[in-house]
């Protein structure tokens, strides 16, 4: 009997896709993420999509295992479908799928059997901003900017300097470009492959798939062992 | 050297399998080699499997997932065509397949590309890894001998081949994969899907390139030595 219970677990990650940044900006939300699926240390996948519009209102990030991420587009597909279908005028805000997401991540951890991922769910309704994150042992909370994986300690910490209420969304896109980068040098699951998504009053909007220039030319670079021989 | 060998061991496909789209369809190819554990089990086996008349899939992994996997999908297909009264589509085709191996990912041990031709998108590839990912690609490379092979697509692959173009870089990159991963092997077989139809191909080893540090086969040292008679005391 133990051993049906034993293999109705997710024990590890296949396929993933790091890191997501988002913050909070003038308009509305924005959110970066590269478009890698990793297979163990190989960057298998260069072309995922891990951002995705949900519903009017909503934009999804995911990091973790993208199969459970896809499920899990799949569940929203549904659950969005059916507040339609109440053809009632009402539509699901950034705060009610971050608080659906909530409740499925948590009882599959419950059930040690959790959907791999971080999410971060961002929104506007009613000129009401929205960001929020929830991972898969169920931490969830909100605030004016998120990130997942690597992102929560390279990201995070510039993001804490440098964002202000009222971004200008040129602003914004810089900000994160900065974020970006940095993960780009120091994260090697990164690929250089980003999607930056918008979403705002007027609906989302996910940029095409761009790469960002990268800077090499120290002296200490070119001649790192200058007065150090055998030294790295 | 190992003095025991598990004959036992699970049969598995180390394999080298391939899917490319070019312009008018796709073109699937695989090796041949089945082992349990270092043992050959079958040296010609039949890694692209029919799921539709439109439809085939490349298997690698567990042999006994991946052909359970194909049975099912090819059972629900059927019934899909019946229902639908016209035939499935690749993307249909790769979903199923996704689902099973999503909703099983910790029995299963398999991973499989999905490639066909259909009237509405036209030839496409979709490979389906471990875990039950689903992704469209111009083209797919998996198995054990795909580690081989991933800088020698970044180089070589271009958009828009011919069908004899896409062939040919099918059957190449199967042979280099064959010349450096033990657990590929054997002949290495062709599908090509498009709108005329499915043409299987087939090509044994002296049909393919010789790659660094392999020779020329010959039947016998003699025949290279000019035959000498040979000494009678």
């Amino acid at each position: 009997m133990d051993r049906v219970a034993e293999t109705e677990r997710t024990l590890y990650p296949y396929v993933t896709g790091s890191s997501v940044v988002a913050i909070k900006y003038k308009d509305g939300i924005l959110m970066a993420a590269d478009m890698g699926g990793s297979y163990g240390s190989t960057l298998r996948y260069k072309s995922v999509e891990r951002v995705k519009p949900i519903g009017k209102h909503s934009l999804l990030g995911a990091s973790g295992e993208i199969s459970d991420f896809q499920e899990i587009l799949r569940y929203l597909d549904e659950l969005i479908l059916y507040d339609n279908m109440w053809d009632d005028g009402n539509s699901l805000g950034p705060k009610e799928v971050h608080n659906y997401l909530t409740r499925v991540m948590y009882n599959r951890r419950n059930k040690f059997n959790p959907l791999w991922n971080a999410l971060v769910l961002g929104g506007v309704k009613n000129g009401q901003k929205y960001l929020g994150m929830v991972n898969m042992i169920g931490i969830n909370f909100e605030d004016n900017h998120v990130a997942t994986g690597l992102g929560n300690h390279l990201a995070r910490p510039i993001l804490r300097d440098e964002w202000h209420e009222n971004l200008t969304f040129e602003e914004g896109v810089k900000l994160l470009e900065k974020c970006m980068r940095v993960l780009l040098y120091r994260d090697r699951s990164a690929v250089n492959k980003i999607q930056i998504s918008k979403i705002t009053e007027e609906g989302a909007t996910v940029f095409p798939p761009f790469s960002l220039k990268t800077y090499w030319e120290f002296s200490a670079f070119k001649n790192p062992t200058l007065g150090a021989e055998g030294s790295w | 050297m190992d003095r025991k060998v598990d004959l036992s061991a699970p049969h598995s496909m180390g394999t080298t399998i391939i899917g490319v789209t070019y312009n008018g369809g796709v073109v699937l190819g695989a090796d041949s080699r089945t082992s349990t554990g270092v043992y050959v089990a079958n040296r010609a086996s039949d890694k692209i499997t029919q799921l539709t008349d439109n439809v085939y899939v490349c298997r690698s992994g567990s042999a006994a997932d991946s052909q359970i996997v194909s049975d099912y999908v090819r059972y629900f297909l059927h019934q899909h065509t019946i229902q639908l009264g016209q035939p499935a589509t690749v993307k249909v085709a790769a979903n199923l397949v996704r689902l099973l191996s999503y909703n099983n990912k910790n029995f299963l041990e398999t991973g499989l590309i999905v490639g066909g031709w259909d009237k509405y998108e036209g030839g496409q590839i979709y490979g389906v890894p471990l875990g039950g990912t689903i992704v469209q690609q111009p083209f797919a490379i998996g198995g054990s001998g795909s580690s081989y092979l991933y800088g020698f697509f970044d180089q070589a692959w271009k958009e828009g081949m011919t069908k004899d173009e896409a062939e040919d870089l099918v059957k190449k990159a199967v042979s280099l994969a064959i010349a450096r991963d033990g657990a590929s092997g054997g002949v290495v077989r062709t599908v090509i899907i498009n709108s005329e139809g499915v043409t299987r191909n087939f090509y044994p080893g002296d049909q393919l390139p010789l790659w660094h540090e392999e020779m020329e086969p010959h039947n016998s040292l003699l025949d290279i030595l000019g035959a000498p008679e040979p000494m009678s005391m």
